[in-house]
């Protein structure tokens, strides 16, 4: 029977290879520009006075309280008005980043917060410098307590990836969705995406929480 | 930037707005009270000795942690069909949402059970509880504040989640939004307003919560 839908094949595997290695990429560079402005943001503002703190923490809580789909919606649309539209991966990458940005300034927070005032006293009596207490003291002492945290901020961006195929970034789950839209085998197809996401999280995330566990005191 | 803005058109559809701000508010409440109901018998089913029961529980909580949101829908849009189950745009997202609601809150339940140090069972026996008293007086009341903030945190992530009712068509705040811009072009305008009325909603279901909190807990939680 002649059907205007051609099935799954072999050549389609180069789209969904493409995809991959683009979800791959936009999370990689979120997880990367995120945690490294999370990591100045949380520690501007586990140092700074209560002012600078209400003003970082309400810029940051827009972030986390618009959904990712329309905070990528209205930046790409914002950029287009501009007389400058950028192409979907960058426009992505930098919605993408500033939002893990946000969740994990929060994580890094609270990670310098837990060290212990008394050990940079301790510290600044051995007579180590301002930045060698952060260096030696601070950096390694909060970001090991705060390691499961950061990772499950980190897997999380990897899911909400899937959400960049709004502006027209062939991601994963949108190469899927187009596939789906040719051959019309939506369930074969989807249960492929979906193990893919799943053998990326799944170890990552029981990795955390071993690591939590064995922390714990 | 040479944009001008028309904000008449996006006050003449805040009636329409709105409207999908209460589907969202709808299907997010009701998504959040199946998942509840899921979870607790998850919970259970998963710190039960039987395996068949541990072994679903374990399954659906995994793959509900492990894989998008964005995904659970399209499974619950495109890949039902497969069985022959066309579900409605909304169904699907509702659908999706108690999935993923369920699957985390089910380890927020047995996390906030499992907190409870048995020597509480033992001590409320020793007083002459029944097992009924010894959970209305004793466990819940501890559980539900261990429980309370993962819970509004979850609330507030299907809030955000149910926006990708636009991806599958469901007129929810942003499909509605979606809609909207289309007929007038004014794509700035209208997203703009969507997220300030997301934000307000989050604000007030956090707001909220945090007063329902010092009524239920009179301050120490």
């Amino acid at each position: 029977m002649n059907s205007l839908f051609t099935p799954l094949s072999w050549s389609d595997s180069g789209l969904i290879l493409t995809g991959i290695w683009n979800t791959v990429t936009i999370s990689v560079v979120a997880i990367l520009v995120g945690t490294f402005l999370g990591l100045i943001v949380g520690f501007a503002r586990a140092e700074s006075n209560k002012t600078v703190n209400i003003l970082f923490g309400s810029v940051l809580d827009v972030l986390r309280s618009v959904p990712l789909i329309i905070q990528l919606i209205l930046f790409s649309t914002l950029v287009g008005a501009m007389g400058s539209p950028l192409a979907p991966f960058v426009a992505g990458s930098i919605v993408l980043s500033l939002y893990t940005m946000a969740f994990m300034s929060e994580v890094f927070r609270s990670g310098f917060e837990s060290v212990s005032p008394s050990m940079q006293t301790a510290a600044r009596s051995l007579g180590m410098t301002k930045w060698q207490t952060i260096y030696h003291i601070r950096l390694p002492i909060g970001l090991r307590a705060v390691f499961p945290s950061w990772l499950g901020v980190a897997l999380s961006v990897i899911k909400d990836s899937a959400l960049v195929s709004v502006i027209g970034y062939m991601e994963l789950l949108r190469t899927s969705e187009q596939l789906i839209s040719r051959t019309q085998q939506p369930l074969e197809i989807l249960i492929g995406v979906g193990i893919f996401y799943f053998i990326i999280s799944y170890p990552l995330s029981h990795y955390g929480r071993y690591v939590e566990r064995k922390m714990a005191i | 930037m040479d944009y001008e803005f028309h904000w008449n058109v996006v006050f003449q559809n805040i009636p329409q707005l709105l409207n999908g701000a209460f589907v969202t508010l709808h299907v997010s409440v009701l998504a959040m009270l199946l998942g509840v109901v899921i979870a607790i018998l998850l919970a259970i089913a998963k710190m039960n000795n039987s395996k068949p029961f541990c072994y679903v529980a374990t399954v659906w909580v995994e793959i509900a942690r492990n894989t998008p949101a964005l995904f659970q829908i399209y499974m619950a849009y495109f890949g039902l069909g497969a069985f022959g189950i066309h579900l409605s745009p909304y169904l699907a997202v509702l659908c999706a949402l108690v999935f993923i609601n369920a699957g985390y809150l089910t380890e927020t339940f047995r996390g906030g059970f499992q907190s409870i140090p048995s020597t509480q069972y033992s001590a409320s026996k020793s007083l002459g509880m029944t097992s009924i008293q010894t959970y209305r007086y004793i466990i819940l009341p501890q559980m539900l504040r261990r429980i309370y903030h993962p819970m509004t945190n979850q609330f507030v992530w299907s809030i955000l989640m149910s926006s990708l009712g636009i991806l599958v068509g469901m007129s929810e705040l942003s499909g509605t939004t979606q809609r909207l811009q289309s007929l007038s072009f004014r794509t700035l305008e209208f997203f703009i307003v969507a997220a300030v009325m997301y934000f307000v909603i989050t604000k007030l279901v956090l707001f909220g919560s945090s007063l329902l909190a010092r009524r239920l807990f009179k301050g120490e939680i």
